[in-house]
């Protein structure tokens, strides 16, 4: 592999998430553009903090496996790296070995030879401690202080890598590069920075493409070909049919970031302020201007996830008028009984559990935000019980059963019987999961709390 | 100071948009767009008389001093950017990537000043 500084350097992002899955014309019009590296994102916290709480992927293994065959193929053929980052939805190491053994097996089933490089980024609660001693851990707003007590709660902590960790697998002669959880934009910038790009176009155009067609005018297509050189880049997407327009890449910068100006990587901040876009063509748009500022403190953002009970949810439907009229009234009675008879038969004081009531049709998504009134033509009324274990969690929605199926409102002198959609109308939910920290680490070198293996390629 | 005050056929912020979208930006924050269809859109949601942290603060009951708000006249946009009162997929979370919590701020009407609704208001 090249190491040598480059004239400019060719990004294929063929989707904005390993296992969304592209067209193969998507790849094929990549290749035939000219490539140097494949990129893609292969996790996420957006989907909250089961995934990371449970080291489970949100993604399902044959879809992963599909996007990663068809990856590895076109890195093959190009001869160019494939970078993936956070595998397994939340870069636990657990996700990186579920990501290398697929394509351990697929380097087998393909007669493929590739070396893999497989980088770890979950931290031990012990290490950080000695971090938060040694006053290395700092909080981002909103959060306060971190405690030990908060760090040995966490299921699974990982830290998000820079860039640094895959330039080193990528020098060390990694064609692949399997990286645990990584910044989104680490995942694209590693290879143009270890080829000498500007950091401040590097890290822009990493941010522009890692949610794949979101910058362009068809989101759904996937996919985009970025180009990055001494002065800027440019970025188009893969489907010939969509379009980059100046507005949607400059838009790309406000979606899923607070700042719309600043993002704050391990190494220092981009700062897009003053970046220009110009559309080149009807469907390609260049952008110049961008900078980067090298903090002076390399920092590493912590995620981590805990328990925080158990949940079982019940479920019914409600289309009567005559109790949608008084919808509100009947919650708070749902609510109120519930209290009492869970006090009565099972001894629990409110504050050893809790429960969510959702009116689905009526103010559910919203709640006390909801700027619009009127009854609703049908509810459905969702009970979401959370408990320190499962078993008093189902009881409690047990004993919500009768009033899930019967309960009238404070006004009715009869009965209803409501549709319930399901038998049994319980279903557990395991454990229920909560993100305990946004919290970043002094980093004593960029590397240091990740580790790397490399694999020598079997099928060469 | 008076109120502004927006009659009840006043254009909503949703009308004058391309799109008013929302969205987790990691799992302590909110931000949403106000991506308005031109430059006059833009003026109404830029002017700080009206749309300010205090507003956002009310709509959404949260601490004004955490709210963000950030205009971008070269794209007729408006971002507002605060901590999530719920944490992100906790049990009174009910949106879990916070997609659908622009809807308040996109039915807002757009306000008129007193002396235009006065004239505006004639003939209702």
């Amino acid at each position: 592999m090249d190491n040598e500084p480059a004239e400019r350097v060719r990004i294929l992002t063929p989707s904005g998430m390993l296992g969304a899955g592209w067209d193969e014309a998507t790849i094929e019009r990549g290749l035939a553009l000219g490539i140097d590296v494949i990129t893609i994102d292969g996790g996420s916290t957006d989907s909250g903090p089961y995934y990371l709480g449970s080291s489970t992927p949100k993604t399902t293994a044959k879809a992963v496996e599909r996007d990663l065959r068809s990856a590895l193929r076109a890195a093959a053929r190009a001869d160019v790296p494939l970078v993936i980052g956070s595998c397994g939805t939340s870069g636990t190491d657990t996700g990186v070995d579920w990501v290398a053994g697929m394509v351990a097996r697929i380097q087998a089933e393909e007669g493929l030879g590739l070396r893999v490089a497989r980088i770890y980024s979950e931290q031990s609660a012990a290490d950080l401690k000695e971090a938060l001693d040694a006053g290395r851990i700092h909080p981002l707003p909103p959060l306060g202080d971190l405690t030990a007590e908060t760090l040995e709660s966490c299921t699974h902590i990982v830290g998000l890598m820079g860039h640094e960790p895959i330039v080193e697998a990528l020098r060390a002669g990694a064609q692949v590069v399997l990286a645990g959880r990584a910044t989104d934009t680490a995942v694209a910038a590693a290879y143009p920075l270890m080829r000498g790009m500007p950091a401040g176009p590097t890290w822009h155009a990493a941010k522009i493409v890692e949610c794949g067609g979101q910058a362009t005018s068809n989101p759904r297509t996937g996919g985009v070909y970025t180009v990055i050189d001494a002065t800027g880049f440019t970025i188009e997407p893969l489907d010939p049919d969509a379009a980059c327009t100046p507005i949607s890449v400059a838009a790309h910068m406000l979606y899923e970031t607070a700042d719309p100006f600043e993002m704050r990587e391990p190494d220092g901040t981009l700062d897009v302020r003053d970046a220009t876009y110009v559309a080149i063509d009807e469907r390609t748009v260049r952008v110049e201007g961008s900078r980067f500022q090298v903090a002076d403190q390399h920092t590493i953002k912590l995620e981590g996830a805990r328990i925080t009970g158990y949940e079982t949810v019940s479920f019914t439907g409600i289309r009567d008028p005559l109790i949608l009229k008084d919808i509100d009234a009947w919650a708070e009675l749902m609510g109120t009984v519930i209290r009492d008879r869970v006090a009565q038969i099972l001894g629990l004081a409110q504050d050893e559990y809790a429960f969510d009531l959702r009116l689905y049709g009526h103010n559910a998504v919203l709640g006390d935000l909801e700027p619009e009134s009127g009854p609703p033509r049908e509810v459905g009324a969702m009970l979401l019980v959370n408990a320190p274990d499962q078993a008093t969690a189902t009881a409690i929605a047990k004993i919500a059963n009768p009033l899930m199926l019967h309960l009238p409102t404070p006004s009715m002198d009869y009965l209803p019987s409501l549709a319930f959609p399901s038998s049994p109308a319980e279903v557990e939910r395991g454990a229920a999961y909560e993100f305990v920290l946004n919290h970043v680490v002094d980093s004593i070198t960029p590397t240091a709390i990740f580790r790397t293996e490399i694999e020598e390629p079997v099928h060469a | 100071m008076p109120e502004p005050t927006s009659p009840p056929d006043a254009p909503t912020l949703g009308d004058l948009a391309l799109e008013v979208r929302s969205k987790n930006a990691g799992p302590f924050w909110v931000t949403m767009e106000l991506f308005m269809r031109d430059a006059d859109g833009y003026r109404i949601v830029a002017d700080e008389s009206f749309l300010d942290e205090r507003l956002i603060a009310d709509l959404y009951r949260v601490d004004a001093s955490t709210i963000r708000i950030y205009r971008i006249p070269s794209l007729n946009v408006v971002k507002i950017s605060f901590p999530r009162p719920v944490s992100q997929g906790s049990l009174r979370d009910r949106d879990m990537h916070a997609g659908q919590h622009h809807v308040p701020l996109a039915l807002l009407r757009a306000p008129v000043a007193t002396p235009v609704a006065a004239v505006a208001g004639g003939g209702a």
